[in-house]
C-alpha cells in the first residue's frame, strides 16, 4: 500500500497520535488539538502538553468511496469532525459503526487503532479513531 | 504604485491531453498569450502551480517553462498556494508591474494531472491538507468538502437538489466556452444520480481532474499602449490574499471562509469598489459547496443564502449574479494550479466584451481561486479600461 | 522438592480489563463455503479492518489501568502474550506502552508460547513484583488469530484479549495470587514456522498428549502444592479452544460444569488464544464474590500450562464499575458473511 517514507516522519507524533495529546496555553489556559507553538487564542508562546479525555461528538461526516492511495483496503470508511467535550474539534476516522448509525450530535470515545499500514514489509501507524462508547 | 493591466490571454483547452505534456501546455498558452499581446519578449515569469513535483517529477517550472517558449535568460519561478497557484501567480506578476520592478511580465497557470493513477491524484491533492492531521487519517479533498457540505445543509436546511444547481449552472455555461472540458448541459437529476464519492457529496457536485494551462500578459498602462489599443486592455484594479488554518478541523467556523472575507475586503478597498459594483464573480466552485460559501464570504449573500441565489436563478449569466459565465471549475475543468489564470482569462473575455457567453456591459469582474479547503484564497478585481 | 511458584511478597491483580471486537462470524457462515456442518462452537469474534493484537492490547489494558487507578508511568514491566505479532522483529509491547503512557521507565518485552503467551507474561510479572523489584507489572494476552481457510481452526481461532496489573497485595487487590505453577513439556501438537501465513496442527494429538494432560497436570500439581481439593474452588477456568476441552477437563478433575460456564466464553466469541483464560477470567471477576477463590489454567501448545489460584477481595466490587465489562463487550456484536470476514482478515490482495 505505498512506499513508507524514513519512520522519524511518523515517530515523531506517536505519543500525540496514539494517545490524543494536544496543547494547553500556559498564559490564558486555551486547549488547542494538535499542539502549536502559538497559542491561537492569546499568542502565548508557552504551550504545555495536554492530554484529552477523548470524548466528543459528531459536528459532521461523511464516507470515504474513493480514498487516497494507501487506504484502498479499508474502504468505504467514515471520517468525521469530532467537538471533544474540552472544546477542539478533531478530524479522525470513525470505527465500529454503521454508516446509518452516525448522526449529528452522535457521542464518541477515542479509541487507539490501525490507521495505515506500508505494503508487506512496512512500518504499521496506529492512531486516535472514534467509536460509540461502550456503555 | 503603477497601474497594472492585462494586454494578453491564452490558453488551451481544459482535458485530457494524452499527447501533450506540462510543458507543451505551458508553452502554447504562454505563446498565445503574447501573440494576443503583441509581446515577442518578457521581463519575468511567473508559473502558477501546485503539484508538478507529485504529478510529475517535476520541479524548478521557472527554468522548465521559460526555456521551452524560448524566452531566454529571464526570472522565472513557480508560485504555489495549492489550488490558489494560479490566482497567486497572476497577484506576484502584477506586484512586480505596479512596483516598477519589471515592465512586461508573463503568468501562466498549468497543471498536469492525468499521467498518474486516479488515487495517486487524490493524494497528491489531499498534500494542500494538513499532511499530519488530515491526510495521515485517509481524508481525500472531496471528503474535507463532504464534510463541510453535509453541516451546510444541515445548519440552512438546504437539500442536496440545491446545491446541485450550482453545477447545472456551471454546465449551462460551460456549453457556450469553446475550451472547456465539458460542453454539455445537465439537469439537478443527473446531479442526483451520479454516484457517492464521499457523501454527501457527489461525483457531479466536483469538478473534474484535467490538464491545461492559461497565461496572461501584464504591463502598466503606459506601456501597453505600445502593444495594443485600449479595448484589449483590462486593468488589475484590485487584489487580496489571506490565509485561514490548514487544518479545517482548527477553524473558528466551518462555514466561513474567513480567508475569502478578508482578501475580498481588501481587494475592495484598493480597487475602491463595493461589492455590488460588480457585473459578474468567477468564484472557486471545485466543490458545489464551495461556490454556495464563496458568494457568502465574498459578501454577494448573507450568511446561509449562498444557495439560495442559485434557487433563485441568480447566477445565470442574465441574472444579478452571473457565476462561472464559461463554466467555472466544474464545465470548464479545474487544472488546480491554472485554474486562477484561466479564472483571469476569462474575466478578461467578459471585460473586452468577447467572452462565447458574454454578460452584457460588464464593466467589472471578480475572480476568487481556493487553495486548500479555503486555507489560501486569493480574490482578484478586473476593471475594463 | 516445592513445586508451587510463590514470591517473597504476596502479590495481586490491581486492575483488569477485557477486549473483544465487536464483529462475529457464524461456524455455519463458514461451513457454508467449505461444506462442513457439525461445528466446534457457534459462533466467533473477529477483528476490525483497523485491529490487530497490538490495539486490542491498548485497549485492554486502558481498561486494566481505569480499574487499577494508578500512574501509567508507576508500571514497570509492560510484557505482551501474543502469537499474532503484527511485527515479526519489533516489539508490540512498546506501542502499548506509548498508548498508555507508561513509557519510558519500563520494561517491555513480547512473550510467545503459543496459547498460554499471557499467563506466562502474567508468571513474569508475578516474579518481577513478588521479588521487589517493581512496584507494578502489566501482562498482557491478546490474539488476532490464524486459522488456515477451511480448517477445523478456522471455526474457532478469534480475536480478543485481557490486561492484569499486578501489585504488592494491598486492600487495592481485587484479587491475590496464592500460588502457581507451571507444566512444560516439549509436545509439538501445534506450530506455524517462519514465514507461514497459517499455523499446522497435529490433529486429534493436539488432544490428550497435548491439551489434556499438560492442563490436568499443571492443576493437580497445583492444588497438591496447596493442599486443595476441586471444591475448593468457586470458580475454573481453562484454556478454551473450543467448548468441549474446557468441559472435559472439568470432568476429570471433578469440577462441576456450574463453576466453568461463567468463565467459559469460547462458544460465543472463539478461542483468542493468548487472550484465551485471560479473557475468562475477566469475566469471572466481573461477577466474582471477595472470598472466592478461582482456578486458572491455561494450556499452549508445544506445550506447557501455568495454573494460578486467585482469591477474589473486597475492591472487587468497586474497581469492577470502572470500565467496561467483558460481558459489554461480549455482547456488542454484528455479524460478517464470509466475504467480509475475509475482508477483515485481510485476505483479498489487492
Amino acid at each position: 500500500m505505498g512506499r513508507p517514507m524514513q519512520v522519524s516522519r511518523y515517530w515523531r507524533h506517536f505519543k500525540e497520535k496514539y494517545r490524543l495529546i494536544g496543547g494547553k496555553c500556559k498564559n490564558c489556559g486555551h486547549v488547542h488539538f494538535p499542539k502549536r507553538p502559538v497559542c491561537p487564542e492569546c499568542g502565548g508562546k508557552d504551550i504545555e502538553d495536554f492530554q484529552f479525555s477523548g470524548k466528543g461528538k459528531v459536528v459532521s461526516w461523511t464516507i470515504v468511496r474513493n480514498p487516497p492511495s494507501g487506504y484502498e483496503y479499508y474502504k468505504p470508511y467514515p471520517i468525521a469532525l469530532v467537538e471533544l467535550e474540552e472544546g477542539p474539534v478533531v478530524l479522525a476516522q470513525l470505527t465500529d459503526v454503521d454508516p446509518e448509525e452516525i448522526d449529528f450530535g452522535m457521542e464518541v470515545e477515542m479509541v487507539t487503532r490501525k490507521v495505515r499500514e506500508f505494503e508487506e514489509d512496512g512500518i504499521i501507524l496506529y492512531g486516535y479513531k472514534f467509536r460509540p462508547p461502550i456503555k | 504604485m503603477r497601474k497594472p493591466v492585462i494586454i494578453g490571454v491564452g490558453l488551451t483547452p481544459v482535458g485530457e491531453h494524452w499527447r501533450l505534456g506540462l510543458r507543451d501546455l505551458a508553452a502554447e498558452a504562454l505563446l498565445n498569450a503574447m501573440e494576443d499581446a503583441g509581446v515577442d519578449k518578457v521581463d519575468s515569469l511567473y508559473v502558477g502551480n501546485m503539484a508538478s513535483g507529485s504529478f510529475i517529477e517535476q520541479e524548478n517550472l521557472g527554468a522548465l517553462i521559460a526555456d521551452w517558449a524560448g524566452l531566454g535568460n529571464i526570472p522565472a519561478v513557480k508560485v504555489e498556494a495549492a489550488c490558489a497557484s494560479g490566482g497567486a501567480a497572476v497577484q506576484e506578476g502584477v506586484k512586480a508591474v505596479m512596483t516598477g520592478l519589471e515592465d512586461v511580465v508573463a503568468v501562466v497557470g498549468v497543471e498536469k494531472m492525468t499521467d498518474v493513477w486516479p488515487s495517486d491524484a487524490t493524494r497528491y491533492l489531499a498534500y494542500a491538507a494538513d499532511a499530519e492531521w488530515e491526510l495521515f487519517h485517509g481524508v481525500s479533498f472531496v471528503a474535507l468538502n463532504a464534510l463541510i457540505m453535509r453541516r451546510y445543509m444541515k445548519e440552512y436546511g438546504y437539500t442536496e437538489e440545491d446545491l446541485a444547481l450550482f453545477a447545472v449552472n456551471a454546465h449551462a455555461n460551460g456549453a457556450k466556452n469553446p475550451y472547456a472540458m465539458f460542453k454539455k448541459r445537465i439537469k439537478v437529476e443527473s446531479v442526483m444520480k451520479s454516484p457517492y464519492v464521499a457523501d454527501p457529496l457527489k461525483l457531479f457536485d466536483a469538478s473534474p481532474i484535467a490538464d491545461g494551462a492559461a497565461a496572461v500578459i501584464i504591463t502598466t498602462e503606459e506601456k501597453a499602449k505600445e502593444f495594443v489599443d485600449n479595448a484589449k486592455m483590462v486593468e488589475v484594479a484590485g487584489m487580496g490574499r489571506a490565509i485561514d488554518t490548514i487544518n479545517l478541523a482548527n477553524r473558528e467556523d466551518l462555514l466561513i471562509l474567513k480567508a475569502a472575507k478578508v482578501a475580498a475586503e481588501r481587494a475592495y478597498k484598493m480597487a475602491g469598489i463595493s461589492v455590488n459594483d460588480i457585473d459578474f464573480f468567477e468564484v472557486h466552485d471545485a466543490f458545489t459547496i464551495m461556490a454556495a460559501l464563496s458568494l457568502e464570504s465574498i459578501g454577494v449573500a448573507e450568511r446561509g443564502k449562498g444557495a439560495m441565489l442559485a434557487k433563485e436563478g441568480q447566477i445565470a449569466v442574465d441574472g444579478n449574479y452571473p457565476i462561472q459565465t464559461l463554466g467555472g471549475l466544474k464545465a470548464r475543468g479545474h487544472p488546480v494550479g491554472a485554474t486562477g489564470v484561466y479564472q483571469t482569462v476569462e474575466a478578461v473575455w467578459q471585460l473586452r466584451g468577447e467572452a462565447p457567453n458574454q454578460v452584457a456591459n460588464a464593466e467589472i469582474g471578480l475572480t476568487q481561486n481556493i487553495g486548500g479547503t479555503g486555507s489560501n484564497i486569493t480574490v482578484n478585481i478586473l476593471r475594463r479600461v | 522438592m516445592r513445586r508451587l511458584l510463590k514470591p517473597i511478597k504476596d502479590v495481586g491483580i490491581v486492575g483488569y480489563g477485557a477486549y473483544v471486537p465487536m464483529f462475529r462470524i457464524k461456524n455455519e457462515e463458514i461451513g457454508r463455503v467449505w461444506g462442513v456442518n457439525g461445528f466446534p462452537i457457534q459462533e466467533k469474534s473477529v477483528n476490525n479492518l483497523d485491529e490487530d493484537a497490538i490495539t486490542i492490547g491498548i485497549e485492554a489494558a486502558r481498561n486494566a489501568l481505569k480499574r487499577a487507578r494508578i500512574n501509567p508511568r508507576e508500571i514497570r514491566a509492560l510484557w505482551f502474550g501474543t502469537e499474532s505479532k503484527p511485527y515479526a522483529v519489533k516489539p508490540s509491547a512498546t506501542v502499548i506502552a506509548e498508548a498508555i503512557g507508561a513509557t519510558p521507565d519500563l520494561d517491555a518485552a513480547d512473550f510467545e508460547f503459543a496459547c498460554k503467551a499471557g499467563t506466562e507474561a502474567l508468571q513474569a510479572a508475578i516474579g518481577f513484583v513478588g521479588s521487589g523489584m517493581a512496584k507494578y507489572a502489566m501482562a498482557i494476552g491478546a490474539d488476532t488469530s490464524q486459522g488456515r481457510p477451511g480448517d477445523h481452526l478456522e471455526f474457532t481461532a478469534s480475536a480478543g484479549g485481557a490486561a492484569y496489573i499486578v501489585g504488592e497485595k494491598t486492600s487495592e487487590t481485587l484479587a491475590y495470587f496464592e500460588g502457581s505453577y507451571s507444566y512444560v513439556t516439549d509436545t509439538p501438537d501445534f506450530w506455524r514456522r517462519q514465514h507461514e501465513h497459517y499455523p499446522r496442527h497435529g490433529n486429534r494429538f493436539t488432544g490428550e498428549p497435548a491439551y489434556f494432560h499438560q492442563i490436568v497436570s499443571a492443576a493437580k500439581g497445583l492444588m497438591e502444592e496447596l493442599d486443595y481439593s476441586p471444591s475448593d474452588f468457586d470458580y475454573a477456568v481453562f484454556h478454551q479452544p473450543n467448548v468441549k476441552f474446557p468441559l472435559t477437563v472439568a470432568k476429570i478433575l471433578g469440577i462441576p460444569k456450574e463453576k466453568v460456564l461463567p468463565g467459559l466464553l469460547s462458544g460465543i466469541i472463539g478461542n483468542t488464544y493468548s487472550g484465551a483464560t485471560l479473557v475468562g477470567i475477566s469475566a469471572v471477576l466481573d461477577i466474582a464474590k471477595p472470598g472466592d477463590r478461582i482456578l486458572w489454567v491455561s494450556f499452549g501448545s508445544g506445550a506447557g500450562s501455568d495454573a494460578f489460584s486467585l482469591i477474589v477481595q473486597d475492591a472487587i466490587e468497586e474497581k469492577r464499575e470502572l470500565a467496561p465489562k467483558t460481558m459489554d463487550y461480549v455482547n456488542r456484536k454484528k455479524y460478517l458473511d464470509y466475504a467480509l470476514y475475509a475482508k477483515h482478515r485481510g485476505k483479498y490482495i489487492m
